[in-house]
């Protein structure tokens, strides 16, 4: 039987290293920018997820009382013990493809974060509270860009349907619940997120429509995070992102 | 030493409140609204400081010039601690502190355009150029220099500038 600090530690290590992840994918966007102003929006994007990431990877750590910093989780997992959204992990491919990516993640951890802010866990409602008024920036960014494609020439507008298009089964995970949710849910700690869905949706056909692109359909949905199961892209991203320690364990700046 | 006996929480904010921003070093961190509080035990002292933004670097930077600070001072004992809520805003500058940000050539936060719509529409309508003081200027970028900043351009004198991010 899980108790209530195991699934509080997972619930904070769900949170954390999806912002980690997203984090390192924006961080890849550094001097690959399509212009200079988008490169620094990205990159600045990465900074805030890191931040974000930062707080709630300390919280689980101090959980945990093993010892362990934020910097141990981050660097010293495999992508077994990783428990970001799988969309979170999705490589960057066009530019396009970010923003379509970004867009639905940045929808959910809007919607997400709003409803934490009355967790009765003081560190994640104040984390959600502080956290929010970065990602109201990041979804309004997302947002305008995927109306300016969407609506855009004839060209950008099919480029960025088919990244939803191929984005979409990556989206049923992000509202998988199990055991966790269930028992914190019940403590007022977490969220139901058939509740988060519901605000995700109206988000996310706003933005759709005005963009005059079409909502793909519900079809398969991949799954398998909630137990650690990921894509092949989180293992390559996380032997770049923890190359450094791997090799030289314990080193500093 | 009894640290208590020797400084009040006062003289111990006073010390440290005048400490500069390092990438905008015309406003301390008291201006800012970064720190905020000073407790006085026994043998040590407690600094309470709160981010801007939780991935901003110069908070590193806080930390070690506050405790510098406290270390010339006599102080070794002294500690750091990071609180989140409530969540910093940019309401909590003070007026001289808009001014003094204004004259150094990035326009101060547009009080109370955070909240609006989250998609769309939803940036500030008159940001006030830092240089020739027109408002006919244009948003270039949500995202500028640092975190806290946003990318304007004035559309009268055309020089692109700073805008400090109202949240």
């Amino acid at each position: 039987m899980m108790t209530q600090q195991d699934a509080l530690i997972n619930y904070c290590l769900r949170l954390g290293d999806s912002s980690l992840i997203l984090g390192q994918r924006m961080a890849e966007w550094c001097s690959n920018g399509p212009t200079l102003e988008e490169d620094i929006a990205l990159t600045n994007v990465s900074l805030d997820l890191f931040g974000q990431a930062r707080t709630m990877l300390t919280y689980a750590a101090n959980l945990e009382g093993k010892g362990n910093t934020e910097d141990d989780l981050a660097y010293r997992r495999s992508e077994r013990e990783y428990y970001n959204t799988l969309l979170s992990e999705r490589p960057n491919g066009h530019f396009g493809d970010t923003i379509a990516r970004n867009f639905l993640h940045d929808a959910f951890l809007y919607h997400l974060y709003t409803a934490l802010k009355n967790s009765k866990d003081e560190t994640i409602a104040a984390h959600a509270a502080k956290s929010i008024k970065e990602i109201a920036y990041h979804l309004r960014h997302t947002g305008e860009w995927v109306v300016r494609l969407g609506d855009g020439t004839e060209e950008s507008h099919q480029k960025i349907q088919q990244s939803f298009d191929d984005l979409w089964m990556f989206t049923g995970d992000l509202f998988e619940m199990n055991e966790v949710d269930d028992i914190l849910i019940k403590a007022g700690v977490a969220v139901d997120l058939n509740d988060i869905k519901k605000n995700w949706d109206s988000t996310v056909n706003e933005v759709l429509q005005r963009a005059t692109l079409q909502r793909p359909k519900d079809d398969y949905m991949q799954t398998g995070r909630l137990q650690g199961m990921h894509s092949e892209y989180l293992g390559h991203l996380l032997t770049d992102m923890q190359y450094l320690q791997r090799a030289y364990p314990d080193a500093t700046w | 030493m009894n640290l208590k006996e020797k400084y009040t929480e006062q003289a111990i904010w006073d010390m440290i409140a005048q400490i500069p921003d390092p990438e905008i070093p015309v406003i301390t961190i008291e201006e800012l609204g970064v720190l905020r509080k000073v407790e006085v035990l026994k043998d040590k002292v407690i600094v309470t400081i709160t981010p801007t933004y939780t991935g901003c670097p110069a908070m590193k930077m806080f930390e070690d010039d506050i405790l510098k600070t406290l270390h010339d001072n006599g102080i070794e004992n002294a500690a750091i601690k990071m609180v989140y809520t409530p969540a910093w805003t940019t309401d909590w500058m003070s007026e001289a502190a808009m001014q003094k940000l204004k004259d150094y050539g990035i326009a101060p936060p547009v009080k109370g355009t955070q909240d609006k719509g989250v998609l769309f529409g939803s940036a500030p309508k008159e940001v006030q150029c830092p240089q020739c003081g027109s408002k006919n200027t244009e948003l270039k970028s949500q995202f500028g220099s640092t975190a806290c900043k946003a990318l304007y351009q004035c559309k009268d004198c055309l020089e692109p500038f700073d805008y400090f991010k109202c949240i």
